[in-house]
């Protein structure tokens, strides 16, 4: 069982979130050319290491979280308000 | 490609230890004579500085591609190179169903590829994989599924793959633990594909270990690829923790490690990692001869020839390295099970694990070139890649014999995300967390 320290919401246990998937991926420029995009919507670097991921937190504030996690230890290290860092 | 004089001899397969042909008479003398006769099963090799291929991971997918390389093409320089023992990876960890019941005419044609090699392997291997053909049973629990399913039934019979449909009097002597009318999600009817069924998964792993090795193929156990290595835009061999092997050809067959495996050559892939997890209960008298998947939620169940009920359910739903599972599905899993089935209340749950899962983009798996020649990848499996070993093996060894894909796996492709034409059963997008 994660507990994720909602900036929002405090510690709440994993089943109040959904995960997002990889925060990593950053959107493209229009122009820049069907590799670009398709590394965007299909390549992830999948690490076994850390990882910095989205997780909503449907069963409370609703915001998007972005999460720094262990994919091995599943421990996290870094969790921030999508808004508070860009 | 170079002459074949230029490698080390292959040991020939006499020279193995070996243990002979299995059979009932053998198997009469061996009980007589104390079981003293038996030797090993596959012979343990040492790495020899070069082969031709080189199969990275000694999986269910790794083992029979050497199998096929060797007996199907005649290809018997071949090494597979696996970090730890063979069939501890998800060759070992799944819940060890078959069964050919997709949507995509170009899905069913190759897992049902997949079942009837199946149907004739334990004769091919002399090896007792324990097929078992028992049908597996999808229940559906609204009008709009019961038109998803009939879709799909209709889809495979065109393709002349069984599929029949049963209502709820057929189901309730089928399987009488159902609670057709559970309050929650009621049962409006089945779909079953009577040549599904569950193989012991472990026997899927020696049995190809052991036909392979007989033939020639190297299995390296505890030797861990941690490079690869490139001659210019070539793949010319694998840094391992027993030292360099060189080969033409690598093929990567390492599942859930995929990712990390192509990063050694800058390889992006669209590929996630996820835990799945299985449970056991204790062992029963016989309540189940089908397998059963619930349509309301995330469980599916067979029971085993020691007698335990085998389930399971979805991902744990984030990207995971862990071989082993978190609390939140378990109890989902569980709730889903006593939904479809009170009765299992009663049981206790003995055994629990998780394997990492090579979860593609599209849901479909890889068999494929890669942008780097002489690099192949057999992975993407998703968790769905066991009953695809057969098929799978042999349309990998396709591959790397004749440099093109085999038809049947021609839509496997890595190159399918690029130029859009993925391979979605569901639909869903690239979002593996989803799938
Ligand atoms: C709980 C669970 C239930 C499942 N249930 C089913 C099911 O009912 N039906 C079905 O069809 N599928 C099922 N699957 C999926 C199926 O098990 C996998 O898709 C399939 O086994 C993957 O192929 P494989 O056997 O080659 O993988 P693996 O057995 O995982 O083989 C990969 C091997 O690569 C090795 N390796 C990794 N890195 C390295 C390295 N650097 N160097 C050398 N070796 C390395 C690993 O040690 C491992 O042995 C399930 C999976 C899980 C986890
Ligand atoms: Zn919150």
């Amino acid at each position: 069982m994660l507990r994720i320290n909602c900036p929002w919401c405090g510690l709440r246990d994993e089943i109040e979130f959904r995960y997002r998937g990889d925060a990593q991926a950053q959107r493209p420029a229009a122009s820049a050319g069907p590799n670009a995009f398709t590394a965007y919507v299909y390549e992830r670097s999948n690490r076994r290491d850390w990882h910095i991921e989205w997780w909503l937190h449907v069963g409370g504030c609703r915001r998007l979280l972005k999460i720094e996690r262990h994919t091995l230890t599943h421990e996290i290290r870094a969790v921030a308000d999508n808004a508070e860092q860009s | 490609m170079n002459s074949d004089a230029t490698y080390s001899r292959p040991p020939e397969s006499h020279e193995r230890e070996s243990a002979g042909r299995y059979s009932l008479l053998r198997l009469l003398r061996e009980g007589l004579g104390g079981q003293r006769g038996w030797s090993r099963a596959w012979h343990k090799a040492e790495p020899r500085p070069r082969y031709r291929v080189v199969i990275v991971g000694g999986g269910g997918h790794g083992l029979a591609t050497a199998y096929y390389l060797a007996r199907e093409f005649g290809i018997r320089d071949v090494a597979v190179v696996e970090r730890g023992p063979i069939g501890l990876g998800n060759v070992g960890r799944n819940t060890t169903i078959i069964r050919s019941n997709y949507f995509r005419p170009e899905n069913i044609r190759f897992y049902d590829y997949s079942l009837r090699l199946w149907q004739s392997l334990e004769r091919e291997l002399n090896f007792n994989a324990m097929v078992s053909q028992r049908g597996t049973l999808n229940l559906f629990h609204t009008e709009s599924q019961r038109d998803l399913f009939t879709r799909r039934a209709n889809q495979m019979r065109l393709l002349g793959v069984d599929a029949e449909a049963v209502g709820r009097d057929s189901l309730r002597e089928l399987v009488p633990l159902i609670d057709l009318d559970n309050g929650r999600y009621p049962v409006l009817g089945g779909f079953l594909q009577r040549r599904g069924g569950t193989v012991r998964h472990d026997a899927v792993a020696w049995g190809y270990a052991r036909a392979a090795s007989a033939l020639g193929v190297d299995i390296i156990e505890h030797c861990e690829v941690t490079g690869i290595r490139r001659d210019g835009a070539r793949v010319s061999g694998v840094e391992t923790t027993r030292g360099a092997i060189m080969a033409d050809t690598v093929c990567l067959a390492v599942a859930g490690h995929s990712s990390q495996l192509a990063a050694m050559v800058d390889l992006p892939l669209p590929i996630e990692t996820h835990v799945l997890q299985a449970f056991v209960t204790e062992s029963v008298k016989p309540v189940l001869d089908v397998v059963l998947t619930y349509g309301a939620g995330h469980f599916y169940v067979s029971q085993s020839d020691r007698g335990g009920l085998v389930y399971g359910g979805a991902t744990d739903g984030y990207n995971s390295y862990g071989q082993r599972g978190t609390l939140p599905m378990a109890e989902e899993v569980a709730a889903a099970a006593l939904t479809v089935m009170p009765s299992l209340a009663r049981l206790k749950v003995v055994r629990q694990w998780g394997g990492v899962v090579d979860m593609s983009m599209d849901g479909s798996p890889i068999i494929s070139r890669t942008p780097i020649d002489g690099l192949l990848l057999n992975g993407g499996w998703c968790y769905g890649g066991f009953k695809a070993i057969p098929a799978g093996g042999m349309t990998t060894a396709h591959l790397i014999a004749t440099g093109n894909p085999h038809p049947l796996a021609a839509h496997l492709s890595l190159d399918r995300f690029a130029s859009g034409r993925t391979v979605d059963e569901r639909g869903l997008g690239p979002f593996p967390y989803a799938h």
